[in-house]
């Protein structure tokens, strides 16, 4: 019998949807019993394109391929003590950030991909869903070994677990991921696949990434490299979701609208950790935040928003004022991160001279004339009196739970506070776009986890910042307070053969 | 003469990051797999109830009746976790790859007589859709279970149920042609057919099943501790005196998929049923109840595999043996 060719979209077909049945036993309402209270109307599943027909045993082979090469580098990066090698220990603090703020995001993708995996009545979305959860568990597990060996010679990474889930920045990236996977399918789809890593993941992972290269960090840039092609799969099916809920049914356009809105905003205020991180926190400069944001989201943004203009969506509201703050954001966040920096798992430092220029040229409009007078006033003080702390906690945000540090829109100079009040009690916001979305669902987001709420309602350990800091399993004097006296410079010297200069540092270090 | 290579030499801090340490006792190196297993899963301090389920956090231990006073005390004694995983697929991809293309090149299935191939496409192909049920299963358990070192195992068997519903989907394939009209056959003898019907209703019993560890008994130990060794022990070798190896040859991943898997299943329910008396009683009951409900779904595709009548003495020496393998490997009596 001489076989017919079938081509590889009827194949694709056989291996995924065909195999799914419409039950008579059970109702497909009590199997899925998540389709239908979002509101979004679907009315064949079947339409939905598979955008990668990948199968299983293909899916086998190249990933383990990935992983084979993946694990060799590292090992090598180990056995040689590659971490010596990159640019300076500071860089390190920006793989902190990533270990305890990114590393239990890829984990709760997993599992919020696994819920839509088995709530999505199509087999499409189904499968699609599927292989997105198990390359985050992938992506979570590759970074932890990726840095397991920082952790070794480096303080800040050794908790991360027990601090994402305790420590008070950390609640702005926790918070996120529970608000997507506390809603249904159809909007964590929206939430994660489309606005996070289709409208802004190049904003997230690029810095990182890049940020690895320029700093010689091979290891990590390795996983960035080896994630990439799961990523660029991952973002088709964020764009896939959006198109097929919209071509659907015209009532889905206000809902995904409102979503977009939402996570757009969300998003964006999550990103603020990472604008600080690329302007301050690399000893060697990518790009700038605002160039950034330039080319990511108003460039490539646009053209995305522009071509779902025919579906009847428009661009995310308050984007115009993502890009009225691109050229303040990450000078106001590394400054909160600097008052607080005694309770951070991370060093925290004023840019050297250079750095100071390197600001100023990128941002010629903002930097010396709001930010370099500030900073000139901690350098002066840390010089004379020592570093500086603020020992008041700062109000949070309700929605996105940063510190209420941003500015008005526009008034670089007058801190923006907005409030709501809901069944008796009034909620403080940072911005317009968080108190849309606080109006939207107060149900939802009074419930919100505040670190320094409950810091003061008793539930961190105690009152005082010893106690808290216990409480976070974060070291005092090691994991945390000033670069310059860390426990973690005086190493990089000595390992760099500047005994003396690590001596003194450890002994500053022990009269403060 | 051995040549030492002068390596830079510096001191570590610590040896694996303190959740791990202090699960261990002590700061010392662990294996790749503790590391990317031991406490990934957030337990506390949720922000906001699910609006899907609202009576219950994000990840609540309440979603079922099994109670362990650490989560993590469960192990996968394969040591999975992705890199792990997918390295052990790939190299039994590459087996079921050659597998397939030696049967295609040698023309194998046409030494098979038509009658063979036939009661190969009846029985086999349904199964396609039952191991879809069984990815939805574990799929479920992945999202609502507790604690990583079960859910990570099941993340894997969720996609290596796909991945044999489409070794299922090829080997119908093969068979039609690439006509597709064996699968549709099957298709509607998985719809329709009076033999199927009972062992449908039962695959959609399950996936309405909302305790995810009665689920994964139901699915992993049970359903599967049956189906597995009446379709790929038995009814492999009832298909030998026609066909020869070729069957086998052609579901030779799922032989093997079986041994390890059996493995990992067998040790999650031996700490299950170690932890408490209330586990003990709870695991058996609920084996005992879906043994009942499997046996009595497969027995009339157990007797079209294996002759009219044959498949009641079967299931019961299948389910002896099962019992006997809880008792001896996971320590349940039932």
């Amino acid at each position: 019998m001489s076989a017919k060719r079938m081509n590889l979209r009827e194949k694709y077909q056989r291996m995924t949807r065909d195999l799914a049945w419409k039950p008579s036993y059970q109702s497909e309402d009590d199997i899925f019993p998540q389709a239908k209270y979002e509101g979004i109307i679907i009315h064949d599943w079947d339409k939905w394109e598979d955008p990668f027909r990948l199968t299983v045993d293909a899916y086998w082979k190249y990933q383990a391929e990935k992983e084979r090469k993946l694990y060799a580098i590292i090992e090598a990066f180990a056995q040689n003590n590659a971490q010596l090698n990159v640019t300076d220990a500071r860089y390190i603090n920006a793989l902190k950030l990533f270990l305890t703020g990114v590393t239990p995001l890829e984990y709760a993708a997993h599992r919020g991909f696994a819920m839509s995996g088995r709530n999505f009545p199509g087999a499409g979305p189904q499968v699609s869903s599927q292989f997105q959860s198990i390359d985050e568990l992938r992506h979570a597990q590759t970074q932890i070994h990726t840095i397991s060996h920082y952790n070794k010679y480096f303080n800040g990474f050794h908790d991360w677990r027990h601090m994402h889930d305790r420590v008070w920045y950390l609640s702005v990236p926790k918070s996120f991921f529970d608000d997507a996977m506390s809603a249904g399918p159809f909007e964590f789809v929206t939430a994660i696949s489309f606005s996070f890593e289709y409208v802004l993941t190049n904003l997230l992972f690029m810095p990182f990434m890049s940020g690895a290269a320029y700093n010689d960090d091979m290891a990590t840039v390795t996983f960035g490299f080896s994630a990439q092609s799961d990523e660029s799969r991952h973002m088709t099916l964020g764009l896939e979701v959006i198109k097929f809920m919209l071509e659907q049914d015209e009532r889905n356009v206000p809902i995904v609208q409102k979503w977009i809105d939402k996570w757009f905003w969300r998003g964006y205020r999550l990103l603020a950790l990472v604008s600080m991180m690329m302007d301050y926190m690399l000893p060697k400069r990518v790009m700038s935040w605002q160039e950034a944001w330039e080319m990511y989201f108003e460039e490539n943004g646009g053209a995305l928003f522009e071509d779902l203009a025919r579906y009847g969506i428009r661009m995310p509201k308050y984007w115009e004022v993502s890009v009225k703050e691109k050229n303040r954001l990450s000078h106001e966040v590394w400054s909160v991160f600097y008052n607080y920096g005694h309770a951070a798992a991370i060093h925290t430092w004023m840019p050297d001279e250079n750095e100071m220029a390197w600001l100023s040229e990128k941002y010629p409009e903002t930097f010396d004339k709001y930010y370099r007078p500030r900073f000139d006033h901690w350098h002066k003080h840390q010089k004379k009196n020592g570093r500086w702390y603020n020992n008041t906690l700062p109000m949070l945000c309700q929605t996105c739970q940063i510190p209420m540090a941003f500015t008005e829109p526009d008034d670089p100079t007058q801190i923006c506070y907005r409030s709501s009040d809901y069944e008796g009690m009034q909620y403080h916001f940072c911005s317009d776009g968080c108190k849309d979305i606080f109006d939207d669902e107060p149900e939802k987001f009074v419930q919100a986890w505040l670190p320094v709420h409950q810091i003061y309602q008793g539930n961190c350990g105690g009152a005082s910042v010893p106690e808290v800091l216990e409480w976070y399993h974060l070291k005092h004097g090691q994991d945390n307070l000033e670069y310059l006296d860390s426990q973690d410079r005086a190493n990089w010297l000595r390992w760099k053969g500047l005994t003396e200069k690590a001596e003194a540092v450890l002994q500053k270090a022990a009269n403060e | 003469m051995s040549i030492e290579i002068k390596t830079t030499s510096i001191e570590p801090l610590r040896h694996t990051f303190s959740n791990v340490a202090a699960r261990l006792g002590v700061d010392k190196p662990a294996s790749r797999y503790q590391e990317a297993t031991f406490d990934l899963q957030p337990t506390v301090n949720f922000h906001y109830r699910p609006t899907w389920d609202p009576d219950f956090e994000l990840f609540d231990e309440r979603r079922t009746a099994i109670r362990m006073q650490d989560w993590y005390t469960f192990r996968d004694p394969r040591q999975f976790y992705y890199g792990t995983w997918t390295i052990t697929r790939s190299r039994q991809q590459e087996v079921a790859e050659r597998n397939f293309g030696f049967v295609e090149k040698r023309n194998l299935l046409d030494t098979v007589s038509k009658e063979g191939k036939a009661k190969a496409a009846e029985i086999l192909l349904p199964l396609r859709h039952l191991e879809y049920a069984a990815n939805l299963n574990n799929c479920y358990i992945t999202a609502y279970g507790s604690g990583t070192a079960i859910t990570q195992a099941t993340s894997f068997n969720a996609i290596d149920r796909l991945g044999i519903a489409q070794y299922l989907s090829r080997l119908g394939l093969l068979l039609d042609g690439n006509s597709g009209q064996a699968l549709d056959q099957a298709k509607q003898d998985w719809m329709q057919s009076g033999h199927w019907q009972p062992l449908r209703e039962l695959a959609e019993t399950t996936l309405v099943t909302k305790d995810w560890f009665e689920l994964y008994v139901a699915q992993n130990v049970v359903l599967d501790g049956l189906l597995y060794p009446l379709i790929y022990e038995r009814f492999d070798a009832a298909m030998a005196p026609e066909a020869g190896s070729t069957f086998s040859m052609l579901m030779e991943f799922q032989n093997e998929w079986y041994a390890d898997t059996t493995r990992w299943v067998d040790a999650t329910i031996k700490t299950a049923v170690a932890e408490s008396d209330q586990n003990r009683e709870q695991i058996a009951s609920w084996t005992h109840d879906w043994m009942q409900r499997c046996s009595a779904a497969l027995g009339p595709v157990a007797d079209r595999a294996l002759g009219e009548n044959q498949g009641a003495a079967v299931l019961d020496e299948l389910r002896d043996a099962l019992a006997q393998r809880l008792e001896k490997k996971a320590g349940l009596s039932l």
